[in-house]
């Protein structure tokens, strides 16, 4: 299938493409590697007007330390986090769960700011980057500001990010040695999670248990007050509000939600 | 209402292609049309079957999920400029047609590229590294079973003994025995 | 040395890996230079009466040529299977009712391709919904009818006249019944549908078309246009993938006639993955209940399927299919009393065809069920059970309560060499001390043992063979292959007559003026029937250039013989003394044999096959471990395209046991529309193949050969799904539909943990 008809513009450099969406705000669209945009728009599902192609933006594409954290480029490729050695030895996480990222192909266009902006709860990215404490950093004609990937996500495919504003920069602590894994649990080696669960240096990521990536605050509270894991990690469905399809049962995933706990913080502790 | 035209400047297996087209055009339609290569099959709607697959400046991408103007200035591969014309098969072309790593042909093209670019990221793959690295390309003839050793024989491997390996890594197999021909009764 | 038997590479594959094959979608022939595009305005409802059509707008759009609904159309509806109640016809675009989701509704044709899916979205239809009809069981209630004309919505039965006997379990010390979902697939061949069509000055259309069958396909294709069959030219370009699903003619393929003739130009027609998933005809579906019964010690004594299946919305050739599935009920198995019947009923979805295995996998998954059911019962190994119920190999021929003779067989030795093979013994061990430790991850083992029909529905089949004055050879047959290797294959029978090197033999097939008559290739015939012609013709030609050498050489035809060396006839024993060639023969005159083979009878290939699987009785997640197959096909011509077959039958058989299922909510909506959602298996998905060759000859022709194209399907499916349930048959699990999803493995889990049954 096709999509519909669009305008399209391909700015040289941030700055263009921030006034391009000041200008055009809510009726353009950003297109970075276009692997959930693309698919969007060839089922009809979603039609822009105008379609802004910050792909050939150079100065959104990097990985490097910066004092505590790790800043990487929203143009960066999940081929590249999963090949970078910086987040090989500073934050092992990432590559982890870009590898798992969709297909080859969809790992050679996705980007980590694509991911982030789309805001889908079946997405790994965000789950992982939420278990990082990470933070989003948007920029627009206005300004810049960051916003912590705690406070980004506002429901399922939405955000806190303004028409006008472009994730140029995802931040993330350097985790270094502490403890990590990603369980992540489908159907098919490349479909969506049915559910994930990102575990970093305590914190716990959920993949596809709400509306939005969430966090296991109760596994993570039980935890810090020295729960066993299995006791903490039967708290990861708590607060969380799974989906129901033809994949999973609503009780099936918040079960899963706790298994995969339980082993990813099993595999995170080195037991 | 939309429905201005860009340039392109594409480089399509080594030779300069040019054209005004749609925004919306997809590059897999680019190449079928627009350039009239038409090895590069469309198998779906949602960047699941692989089937479109070709190399941009060298790494493997679905062109049905690429729009013509993202690749403007870039360097496209497709399965034709593989193998030069009249001449030698393409190493992975001739380990697909060895192993009979191919049916009624129609993922060929993009299973081919997939697995060029596969192992130009990894040399020398295990028998898992090469299903997990097509697990972005479908094929309903074959079983994967002769692509998988395509694949391993193109990466200079013994695919019998690669298979085997890959069996007798789990407990569960007491007695493997890979057929390529085997004992007849 | 015989070429027959060797792994001889495809010729097709040098096109195929430099330039691509060439699909109907790829052609640029010159008759269709300035072809219009075909879009269709499809359903997005499955049950609802059309209350008005809006084209005005698309009309207006850039490119559009014309708008067409079904009342600017003069074309009568059609029955689509023959034997179908006969008020359940299909019109061409939906007027009055649509009764699935996907139903062609309007069309629009285009100038360019991409102004097709724009006007499209142009053109207005409102709706009144009218109930949805999915379940099957809903279906038979008849309380929503599809065509009220027709006063049912059983479109055929199956022996459902006579009531099933009631002793038939007498006597029996132990009886098992069970309901059995073997659910729809969707074929989902790689190609999906394509047409073109061009009528020429002459009155005739060529129609380019991806089908199994040219000339199934130009009948079908005339009779729906009311047309004569010799008004119909088919030409069949590369086909990617069949499956059964593109036997003969879709539908579309008429209306993109009937819309080149209207229009007076060339129209071409391919459509999207999303709207084949909804378009193309589906496999399977059927709801059946099993009933076996037996003594303690493990002799089954009577057997009974009952079987709803699922036509779709308009009856196609899935209607006919529970016919093979009673036919082969009783499966390896020497049941002294088997009963079947089957109703076939519509229902507000894609209609149903065939689909590898068609009819054959769905007997097989149920006997091979009651047989695990029966086992469980007895507290038998379901491996000793089957051994000791099979067919015994000194009674073939043998008659069966399915009512076919089964031509050949060696069941039991191909259970004990799957089980050699796999280490069966060792694997139960291993199983034994998983359940012991109590591991998470638990084994399950799964043995099949199947026998099927091939070469079922047409038995004839041409061939004709011509050495040209240059020594090339043209090969032309009936047969249709889309990924199966027929240009190699059938080249190697006629080498093996000849002495021509296959490099110099092209085989034709596909087109309708070329090839007078032809049945295709569907339920793994092709060998069988065309490829014993080819091998007949080609052996007739060798009498023929005899005949034609004996004034030259001056011998008597009986003294001749060919010297394969050198493709020539030569005089027996006369090492160096004269000799002719076939390329000199036919310089000298046509050198051509045309001939029919009969084969009068089909053939019934068998097999078993032993599934490996790994539960992880925590989450629900199964993975396919191992699976080790005989199929038993006869003598094959070339292992390389033997094992091919078998390969991706093998996966598809994994693949319905494991992941796939077309699902549609209760409104009709299908949920599994596209390669994202429905269960298509990936290489990661599966392990490579473990092969045990075993060769049985059929009588029934004189290569032996029996098909081999959907036997790793049949074989493979109920063998993994045994696999699972046997993983957790320690916990008290007994059966769980297909496909075994996490989902449903763990739901099994907590329900036999519950005591629930």
């Amino acid at each position: 299938m096709i999509p519909v008809a669009f305008d399209y513009e391909r700015p040289d450099t941030v700055d263009a493409a921030l006034a391009l969406l000041a200008e055009h705000g809510e009726d353009a669209t950003v297109l970075a590697g276009g692997h959930s945009l693309l698919p969007v728009m060839k089922l009809r599902l979603g039609a822009p007007e105008l379609v802004i192609d910050i792909g050939r933006l150079a100065d959104l594409n990097y990985i490097r330390v910066e004092g505590d954290e790790v800043a990487i480029g929203a143009g960066t490729r999940h081929r590249d986090l999963e090949a970078s050695e910086v987040l090989a030895t500073e934050v092992p996480l990432l590559p982890a769960v870009a590898r798992t990222v969709g297909d080859p192909q969809v790992r050679h266009r996705g980007t980590i700011g694509g991911s982030l902006a789309h805001a889908d709860p079946a997405s790994d990215l965000p789950a992982a980057v939420l278990a990082l404490n990470g933070t989003v950093v948007l920029r627009s004609a206005r300004g810049e500001r960051q916003v912590p990937i705690t406070g980004f996500y506002t429901g399922v495919f939405s955000s806190v990010k303004e028409p006008d504003e472009l994730i140029v920069e995802v931040r993330v602590p350097r985790t270094g040695a502490a403890g990590w894994a990603y369980e992540k649990f489908t159907r098919r080696s490349n479909d969506w999670a049915i559910v994930a669960v990102a575990v970093v240096d305590g914190r716990v990521g959920l993949v596809n248990m709400g509306p939005t990536p969430l966090r296991a605050s109760a596994t993570e509270a039980a935890l810090a007050e020295g729960a066993s894991i299995e006791d903490a990690a039967a708290l990861a469905d708590q607060a969380t509000d799974p989906p129901a399809d033809t994949a999973a049962t609503r009780e099936y995933r918040r079960h899963l939600a706790r298994l995969l706990t339980k082993r990813a913080l099993t595999t995170a502790a080195g037991v | 209402m939309s429905g201005n035209t860009v340039k392109v400047d594409i480089t399509v297996n080594g030779e300069q292609t040019s054209a005004d087209v749609e925004p919306r055009l997809l590059l897999a339609h680019y190449l079928r049309e627009n350039v009239g290569l038409k090895a590069t099959n469309i198998g779906c709607d949602t960047t699941s079957c692989g089937a479109c697959t070709v190399l941009v400046d060298g790494e493997s991408v679905k062109s049905c999920t690429v729009l013509a103007v993202q690749t403007d200035q870039r360097s496209v591969t497709t399965l034709e400029g593989l193998s030069p014309e009249g001449g030698e098969l393409h190493p992975m072309a001739k380990a697909f047609r060895e192993e009979h790593g191919l049916q009624c042909g129609f993922c060929t093209p993009g299973m081919v590229m997939a697995a060029v670019s596969l192992i130009e990221e990894n040399p020398n793959p295990t028998e898992r590294d090469v299903r997990e690295g097509l697990e972005g390309n479908l094929c309903r003839c074959t079983g994967y079973h002769n692509i998988v050793r395509a694949v391993l024989a193109a990466a200079g491997q013994d695919p019998d003994a690669e298979q085997k390996r890959e069996a007798e890594s789990d407990a569960s197999r007491t007695a493997p025995g890979f057929s390529t021909g085997g004992a007849g009764a | 040395m015989s070429i027959m038997g060797t792994r001889v590479v495809r010729v097709e594959d040098p096109v195929f890996l430099t330039r691509g094959a060439t699909y109907t979608d790829d052609l640029t022939d010159e008759r269709l230079t300035g072809a219009l595009h075909l879009t269709l305005v499809r359903s997005p409802l499955a049950h609802a009466r059309i209350t008005a059509i809006d084209v005005e707008g698309a009309r207006e759009a850039p490119g559009v040529v014309a708008v067409i609904t079904g009342a600017d159309l003069d074309l009568p509806p059609a029955l689509l299977f023959p034997a179908a109640n006969k008020a359940m016809v299909r019109p061409w675009l939906a007027t009055d009712v649509v009764r699935f989701v996907g139903e062609p509704v309007a069309a629009v044709l285009t100038e360019e391709r991409y102004q097709g899916p724009d006007a499209a979205d142009l053109v207005a239809v409102d709706y009144d919904p009218l109930p949805a009809v999915i379940d099957l069981k809903a279906a038979a209630s008849d309380e929503v009818l599809l065509f009220p004309e027709a006063g049912t919505n059983t479109a055929l039965g199956f022996g459902v006249e006579d009531a099933f006997d009631e002793t038939l379990f007498d006597g029996c010390d132990v009886v098992v019944t069970r309901e059995i979902v073997n659910q729809r697939l969707a074929a989902a061949p790689l190609e999906t549908r394509a047409a073109a069509a061009v009528w020429g000055d002459d009155g005739r259309v060529t129609i380019f078309c991806s089908s199994q069958n040219a000339h199934i396909a130009r009948d079908e294709i005339a009779g729906w246009l009311g047309v004569e069959k010799d008004t119909v030219h088919v030409i069949l370009p590369d086909v990617g993938g069949g499956f059964g699903a593109k036997i003969g003619a879709d539908p579309e393929f008429a209306l993109v006639a009937a819309l080149a003739k209207r229009a007076g130009r060339p129209v071409r027609w391919s459509e999207s993955r999303s709207e084949n998933m909804t378009g193309m005809g589906q496999g399977r579906a059927q709801l059946q209940t099993v009933t076996i019964g037996g003594s303690r010690d493990g002799k089954v004594q009577a057997y009974r399927i009952d079987v709803l299946a699922d036509a779709g919305a308009y009856p196609r050739l899935g209607t006919y299919l529970p016919a093979f599935t009673r036919m082969m009920a009783p499966g390896t198995y020497d049941i002294p009393k088997v009963e079947s019947r089957a109703r076939v009923l519509v229902t507000t979805t894609t209609s149903t065809v065939a689909y590898r295995g068609a009819g054959r996998p769905e007997a097989t998954a149920a006997i091979e069920r009651a047989m695990d059911l029966f086992a469980a019962e007895i507290g038998m190994d379901p491996a000793e059970v089957r051994k000791l119920n099979v067919i015994a190999p000194e009674k073939f021929p043998f008659v069966t309560q399915g009512g076919v003779e089964y031509d050949s067989g060696e069941y039991a030795k191909a259970i004990e060499r799957a089980q050699e093979a796999a280490g069966y013994a060792e694997l139960r061990a291993e199983q034994a001390a998983r359940r012991e430790r109590g591991d998470a991850r638990q084994l399950g083992i799964g043995v099949s043992s199947y026998v099927e029909i091939t070469g079922g529905g047409a038995f004839a089949e041409d061939a004709a063979v011509e050495v040209h004055p240059d020594g090339t050879v043209t090969v032309l047959t009936g047969t249709s292959p889309h990924g199966q290797g027929h240009a190699t294959a059938w080249a190697m029978l006629a080498s093996d007559h000849l002495g021509i090197p296959i490099e110099k033999i092209t085989v034709k097939h596909g087109d309708t003026d070329l090839i007078p008559r032809g049945s295709g290739t569907m339920g793994s015939r092709s060998l069988q029937t065309g490829g014993v012609a080819v091998y007949q013709a080609a052996g007739e030609l060798v009498e023929l250039a005899k005949q034609r050498a004996a004034d030259l050489l001056e011998a008597n035809v009986d003294d001749l013989e060919v010297d394969k060396s050198n493709a020539s006839i030569v005089v027996k024993g006369a090492p160096g003394s004269k000799s002719v060639t076939f390329a000199q023969l036919a310089e000298q005159e046509k050198l051509a044999v045309s001939t029919t083979f009969d084969s009068k009878k089909p053939t019934f290939p068998f097999g078993a096959h032993v599934a490996v699987v790994e539960v992880d009785v925590e989450s629900g997640k199964v993975t396919v471990e191992r699976i080790v197959t005989v199929d038993d096909a006869g003598p094959v011509v070339n292992p390389l395209l033997a094992e091919g077959q078998r390969h991706g039958g093998i996966a598809q058989g994994i693949s319905q046991a494991l992941l796939e299922e077309v699902v549609y909510d209760e409104d009709g909506n299908p949920l599994t529309a596209t390669f994202a959602d429905y269960g298509f298996p990936s290489a990661a998905e599966l392990p490579s193949f473990e092969l045990v060759d075993q060769a049985t000859p059929t009588p029934i022709n004189p290569l032996g050969a029996k098909g081999i194209g959907e036997a790793g399907t049949i074989g493979a499916t109920p063998a993994v799904q045994s696999a699972v349930v046997d993983a957790l048959s320690h916990l008290g699990v007994r059966h769980i539909d297909m496909p075994t999803t996490p989902l449903r493995v763990w739901e099994a889990i907590q329900a036999a943990s519950k005591g629930a049954k």
